[in-house]
């Protein structure tokens, strides 16, 4: 679906006409992320963060499928087929590091994606679907880095898919078989490095496909926009192409210079130094923490420290996996008529005096060792973080008095609108 | 069938429905697709199944220990399906420190007596894995740290198991796990 004035797709050349009749991919491309395709005009950078995702995934697939031709998964030779990558496969290691990075940079780029959805109601009417399918992507994409954080075999590997493994343990009853079932074995061996390789290797395919549904959910309504107000008429939007092609090429521009300078100068800042010890099943690290991008749900994982009715360590499970089951609810749970922060003055400061420090905090506690002040700390921000969804948005979606709006995006960005002069009664309504 | 006339045989061409609203056609559709689910059903089985341990890794699920040569106060790391165990031969001392805590006081109450083989009460065997979240304790070798306990301490998040390997102070919940194990000599031990 597209606006009424999108421009109707027309092929002149005598192949492309062949083509629209067999095939109409040009056409499908053209109105997607061509001059076919009307979006709202007043677009900042955060927006960008869409198509930058979409190049991480790829980025990733590319990168992955070409170490997949070098790396063996097999526990007796795992570490060392990944030292041959960086030593002995020609550009192995610029491979490697733009794997690893990437996985850091497609987090990045995910939490600002989230996080703007958060800040502009991304997730309400009538884009419910848009959010729920992108909840769904970001649980697939945390599965995915687990398993091929697990691949190298190296300590944090290993005791990686233990403590994560083990978390299911947690479950009463069928706990334990469950843990058993999904390692194959005991304990992290053979058996679950192949199948964690093999589902590394199949889930980015899965996300693809549900991105391609999260776009098509995407292009019905079209995108949001910075003043939450709806598309009324032609000049609230510009064609995708050449404006957003434009912006989002600079924003990828942007983004290549930040990614490349780490992939070349920080390559092993953002890990572990002991993933470079070969896994070890009779030796912990002393100092046991996931990447940095699940620090927030590491430290809601570990706040639980008191048995209450049932075991602390299943608590702890069940926040950890709440915590990002909750924005499923939010559609629902942010009830408020106005989309954008902008114009939300209470919303406004709880989003950024509670939410944002709120998981900065939790950010911080989940990288550093479980012990206090840390536990109590990650207790009072896990309290706050649930609070926030469950209680503070759905009342101040209740008590706010939101600020004016603009009467289109049109005004917004120009300071009037002469079609708002002909729907008087419109405006005074708003 | 046949006794019911003339009037009925056209009901018993197969898409027609007899007087109940019931079609012949009915039988085989509800029947195929009573197969295609039962089948779709027993095609997971494998695909399930092939998921838990292999043979080969059950074939590993006993150990044959040696302690003839563990001294009084030495303890050795020993790897029962592929995870580590302790085995500490306890000294008097050990023994003594162990049997003064009041049982009741324990987070996962139970003797050294409930925890070592008769006979054998100066052996204890346990899994070197902490109840918390999997980590391996530090105290089975020689120069580690026991913790406040004089057993086990796991640096992961901080449990401190005492003398008998029963959960003290920290998160963990349970005491250190005592495997299946038996003593087929004097000095033999066969854990699984």
């Amino acid at each position: 679906m597209s606006f009424p004035w999108a421009k109707n797709y027309e092929p002149v050349n005598p192949v492309m006409k062949f083509m629209d009749e067999k095939l109409p991919l040009p056409r499908l491309v053209y109105n997607a992320v061509g001059a076919g395709y009307p979006v709202p005009r007043n677009l900042s950078y955060f927006w960008n963060f869409g198509i930058l995702a979409g190049f991480c995934l790829v980025l990733q697939i590319v990168t992955g499928v070409v170490l997949a031709m070098h790396y063996a998964a097999n526990s007796g030779i795992a570490f060392n087929s990944v030292e041959h990558i960086m030593r002995d496969v020609n550009w192995g290691w610029m491979l490697r590091y733009m794997h690893a990075n990437g996985a850091s940079f497609f987090f990045l780029v995910i939490y600002i994606h989230i996080f703007r959805g958060f800040f502009y109601s991304s997730y309400k009417a009538p884009r419910e679907m848009i959010w729920l399918l992108g909840v769904v992507i970001f649980l697939l994409t945390m599965a995915t880095a687990f398993m091929g954080y697990v691949l190298p075999w190296g300590q944090m590997s290993f005791w990686g898919a233990k403590v994560i493994t083990g978390l299911f343990s947690a479950i009463p009853l069928v706990g334990e078989p469950i843990q058993i079932w999904l390692l194959g074995g005991f304990a992290p061996d053979n058996a679950a490095l192949n199948r964690f390789f093999s589902l590394h290797f199949m889930l980015p395919f899965v996300i693809l496909g549900v991105v391609i549904l999260h776009i098509w959910a995407l292009h019905i309504p079209g995108s949001s926009n910075p003043t939450g107000v709806e598309v009324k008429q032609e000049s609230d939007t510009v064609p995708f192409h050449p404006y957003y092609t434009a912006k989002d090429g600079f924003g990828l521009g942007v983004f290549l210079l930040i990614y490349f300078a780490f992939v070349f100068f920080f390559p092993n800042t953002l890990g572990h130094p002991d993933n470079y010890i070969e896994a070890n099943p009779l030796s912990t690290p002393a100092h046991i923490v996931p990447e940095w991008y699940f620090y927030p749900f590491y430290a809601i994982l570990r706040a639980f420290t008191f048995d209450f009715i049932i075991e602390a360590k299943l608590w702890g499970v069940l926040a950890m996996f709440s915590s990002i089951l909750v924005w499923f609810f939010l559609p629902w749970l942010d009830k408020s008529p106005v989309r954008s922060g902008h114009y939300r003055p209470m919303f406004r400061k709880f989003f950024w005096f509670g939410l944002i420090p709120c998981m900065a905090v939790l950010f911080y506690c989940g990288g550093a060792p479980a012990e206090e002040p840390y536990v109590m700390i990650s207790q009072i921000a896990t309290a706050y973080y649930f609070l926030h969804f469950l209680v503070i948005l759905p009342i101040i979606s209740s008590i706010e008095r939101p600020e004016p709006l603009p009467f289109s995006i049109t005004e917004a960005v120009l300071g009037s609108d002469d079609s708002a002069v002909i729907e008087p009664a419109a405006k005074a309504a708003e | 069938m046949a006794s019911t006339g003339t009037a009925d045989a056209h009901s018993e061409e197969v898409g027609v429905a007899s007087e109940d609203g019931v079609r012949r056609r009915d039988f085989i559709e509800i029947a195929a697709v009573s197969a295609a689910g039962v089948g779709g059903l027993a095609c997971l089985l494998p695909l399930v199944s092939q998921m838990a341990p292999s043979a080969d890794v059950l074939a590993e699920s006993s150990t044959e220990l040696d302690i003839s040569a563990l001294e009084e106060g030495q303890s050795i790391k020993a790897v029962f399906r592929k995870q580590p165990v302790f085995v500490r031969h306890l000294t008097p001392a050990e023994i003594e420190a162990a049997d003064a805590v009041d049982v009741g006081s324990l987070r996962d109450p139970q003797t050294l007596q409930e925890r070592t083989e008769d006979g054998h009460h100066n052996i204890l065997v346990v899994m070197g894995v902490c109840t918390h979240l999997g980590c391996v304790p530090l105290g089975a070798a020689e120069g580690e740290n026991k913790g406040e306990f004089g057993g086990y301490f796991c640096p992961c998040h901080g449990s401190h198991y005492d003398t008998a390997a029963r959960i003290r102070k920290g998160p963990a919940p349970k005491n250190l796990e005592v495997p299946t194990y038996e003593f087929t000599t004097d000095t033999t031990i066969v854990i699984g």
